[in-house]
């Protein structure tokens, strides 16, 4: 029998994995927290921002949350700290730190 | 009552291919398999298809189609020969490592080079480890009889493995011959609905199917490829008996032709059986004790099985229409040796390369290999165990 | 007529030859026949020389080799005998079928010393006279089929009016040509 997607890690035995490792759940990803990962993380800088929204598609992790039409804060639990939308963003309101 | 008619063994897998009536063909047309798309193509025209037919620019793209449609949850066929299955090679593997049950007829032909048209096992051999079922045809008969069976085999629950389906091209692919053809009524039942259990094109199930895998991952998955082809063995004798109920033709792993008490047994693959076994008959006449086992099914590959039949022979003959260019036999001859000296066989074995490029067996052929198979039991091996049969030199 | 009987054709690229040995085929099997019917295949080539065979018998067919001692050897195209050696391995209890305009005395030094009996068809003389047009493979299919006996000429020429009119259902006239083309080609192969 296959186990769901969360219970599914590196002790799993062959007898328990899908053919073909075939996932057959929608946003798996969530529970892979790929902010473990991250060396340096941005800092978001309300007051400079102009809400133009142009860092949330160059984000490749989809890590900037958008509510109401207008951006929060970073899903530090899966930003990897990759940077991009530090260059994104034309009015400097996202800066990196180092460290988690 | 069965429809007795003749037909050529690409029209017999056209009309097979018409009884199951598929999703999705995507195909690309190479010699000699390129009947195949055309009749199917004639079908779906006349209304008496309504397969989604997909013309393709390359048989990487007809099996990259496949793939996806299968995993769309479409019941998917094709059909290729030589260097249009050698084009596949990539997406056979994702096919079958993705546990799509597609079904292709392969026509046998030879890989390039010298470039040839003819029949030779070279194609499919050159696939044997990619994770496909193997399935051969002596005749017309077998190649639509196998064909209906293909789709049983591959969708089973404890199988889900792509299948070849393969005849020798032009010797049986364009003889016209005599078959017995089996009534809509009796193959659609037989073959039934395709409902898999999860498929992309589901709105109730979210899937993905491919995903990359670290290494603490592949070889569980592997593991599990490896025993879904291990499992398709039984499946393959269920599938062969329920099809015996409909058709009264029995099939197994491989066929014995007047082994049970041989002294000398050739094994071969393909049309070359038929030839062989009118020369068992002309020897068996003259009081020699010769037999043949045409092996059917070489993936999954049934070497225990094979080795047991062949037990109690003296000497023994296997056929490869492939050259393994590997300085020590070709891939039937290795695989059935090991199995051979595991089951702790005695027999003296050759390993004969044959009908390369469609290079003619004859039934005086066949006989002079019994003759040396009785001169090498009585007086032992002389020559090299490997060598070939029909050759100038 | 013996349990199996065998008939290698000899033809050109685009003759017809291959499709004369599958209407042979053909009309063996439906008078209850096993037949085997096959091209020996290569480049497809207009007027390159081709073989085909026909393998007719009461009994099942196994051997899947081409034939190397047939019963029989029909050349479709005369300038062929300059160009292949078409006698051989012809059993002399057999025959060989030209379709040629000259006689059987001007042809038998290019036989290669075959010592069976000759047969020869003017086909082309036939065809103009029912069909206006040179398909050799009609009138070569009748003679065969007298020459080797592979089945009565009556009983041929019953099942080669059924197919033709399934197969020219549209085109009577093509029908009417055809069924006096394979019944002259009977008269006229000597």
């Amino acid at each position: 029998m296959s186990l769901k997607a969360e219970n599914i890690n590196e002790t799993t035995r062959w007898q328990d994995l899908t053919e073909g490792l075939q996932i057959h759940e929608p946003a798996t990803s969530k529970n892979f927290e790929t902010g473990e990962w991250r060396t340096n993380t941005p800092v978001f800088h309300e007051d400079l921002c102009k809400q133009c929204l142009l860092c949330v598609p160059y984000c490749p992790d989809s890590c900037i949350t958008v509510k109401n039409g207008k951006r929060g804060d970073f899903d530090l639990k899966h930003c990897k700290g990759c940077a991009i939308c530090v260059a994104a963003c034309p009015f400097n309101a996202i800066t990196m730190k180092e460290g988690k | 009552m069965a429809i007795k008619e003749r037909m050529s063994g690409n029209e017999a897998v056209a009309y097979a291919m018409k009884q199951i009536n598929p999703d999705v063909m995507p195909a690309f047309p190479i010699t000699p398999s390129t009947e195949l798309p055309q009749f199917v193509a004639n079908y779906i025209a006349n209304g008496e298809m309504d397969t989604e037919f997909i013309p393709v620019e390359s048989e990487h793209s007809s099996m990259s189609a496949a793939i996806g449609a299968e995993a769309a949850g479409a019941r998917t066929m094709t059909a290729t020969s030589s260097c249009g299955l050698a084009l596949m090679w990539e997406v056979l593997y994702v096919a079958a490592s993705n546990r799509l049950p597609i079904a292709m007829a392969v026509v046998n032909r030879a890989l390039s080079g010298p470039i040839n048209i003819n029949a030779e096992h070279s194609d499919s051999m050159g696939a044997r480890d990619s994770g496909w079922l193997q399935i051969y045809a002596e005749n017309n008969q077998e190649a639509y009889d196998n064909f209906l069976q293909a789709y049983r085999i591959a969708e089973h629950k404890n199988v889900k493995l792509p299948i070849m389906i393969c005849q020798d091209g032009f010797i049986t692919s364009h003889a016209v011959e005599n078959i017995e053809l089996i009534e809509d009524e009796l193959v659609k039942p037989f073959v039934g609905e395709y409902n898999p259990e999860h498929y992309l094109l589901n709105p109730e199930e979210k899937m993905s199917v491919g995903p990359y895998a670290v290494s603490n991952y592949c070889m569980e998955a592997k593991k599990a490829q490896a025993v879904a082809m291990e499992n398709a063995k039984e499946v393959i004798l269920d599938v062969a008996k329920e099809f015996e109920q409909i058709s009264g033709r029995k099939y197994g792993f491989f066929e014995e032709y007047r082994l049970d008490d041989a002294d000398y047994a050739i094994v071969a693959i393909g049309s070359a059986c038929g030839t062989i076994k009118d020369a068992v008959d002309e020897l068996r006449e003259q009081g020699m004790k010769v037999g043949l086992l045409k092996v059917r099914v070489f993936r999954p590959f049934p070497g225990e099985e094979m080795a047991e039949a062949l037990r109690h022979v003296k000497s023994i003959a296997i056929m490869d229409r492939c050259e393994g260019y590997n300085a020590n036999g070709g891939p039937l001859g290795a695989e059935l040796t090991a199995a051979l000296y595991r089951a702790k066989c005695n027999a003296e074995v050759i390993n004969l390369v044959y009908g390369l490029s469609g290079r003619d067996l004859r039934v005086q052929d066949a006989k002079a290999i019994y003759e040396d198979l009785a001169d090498i039991a009585a007086n032992g091996l002389k020559d090299s165990h490997y060598r070939y049969i029909g050759l100038r030199e | 007529m013996s349990e199996l009987t065998e008939i290698r054709w000899h033809g050109r690229g685009g003759q017809g030859a291959k499709t004369a040995a599958l209407l042979l085929a053909d009309v063996a099997f439906n008078i209850g026949k096993h037949v085997q019917g096959f091209p020996e295949y290569g480049p497809e080539r207009m007027g390159a020389p081709i073989t085909a065979y026909d393998r007719i018998s009461d009994k099942p067919i196994r051997v899947h080799s081409n034939i190397y001692e047939p019963d029989f050897v029909v050349v479709v195209d005369e300038t062929l005998l300059h160009a292949v050696n078409v006698t051989a391995g012809l059993k002399k209890e057999g025959a060989i079928l030209i379709n040629t305009s000259a006689t059987k005395e001007e042809l038998i030094p290019l036989l290669n010393g075959y010592e069976g009996k000759v047969f020869t068809i003017d086909a082309r003389k036939v065809c103009m006279e029912t069909l206006g047009k040179y398909f050799p493979n009609t009138p070569m299919l009748a003679a065969i089929v007298k020459v080797s006996g592979v089945m009565d000429t009556e009983v041929f020429l019953q099942q080669m009016e059924e197919s033709l009119k399934h197969k020219f259902a549209k085109k009577p006239e093509v029908l009417d040509g055809n069924m006096k083309a394979l019944k002259l080609a009977l008269e006229e192969v000597k």
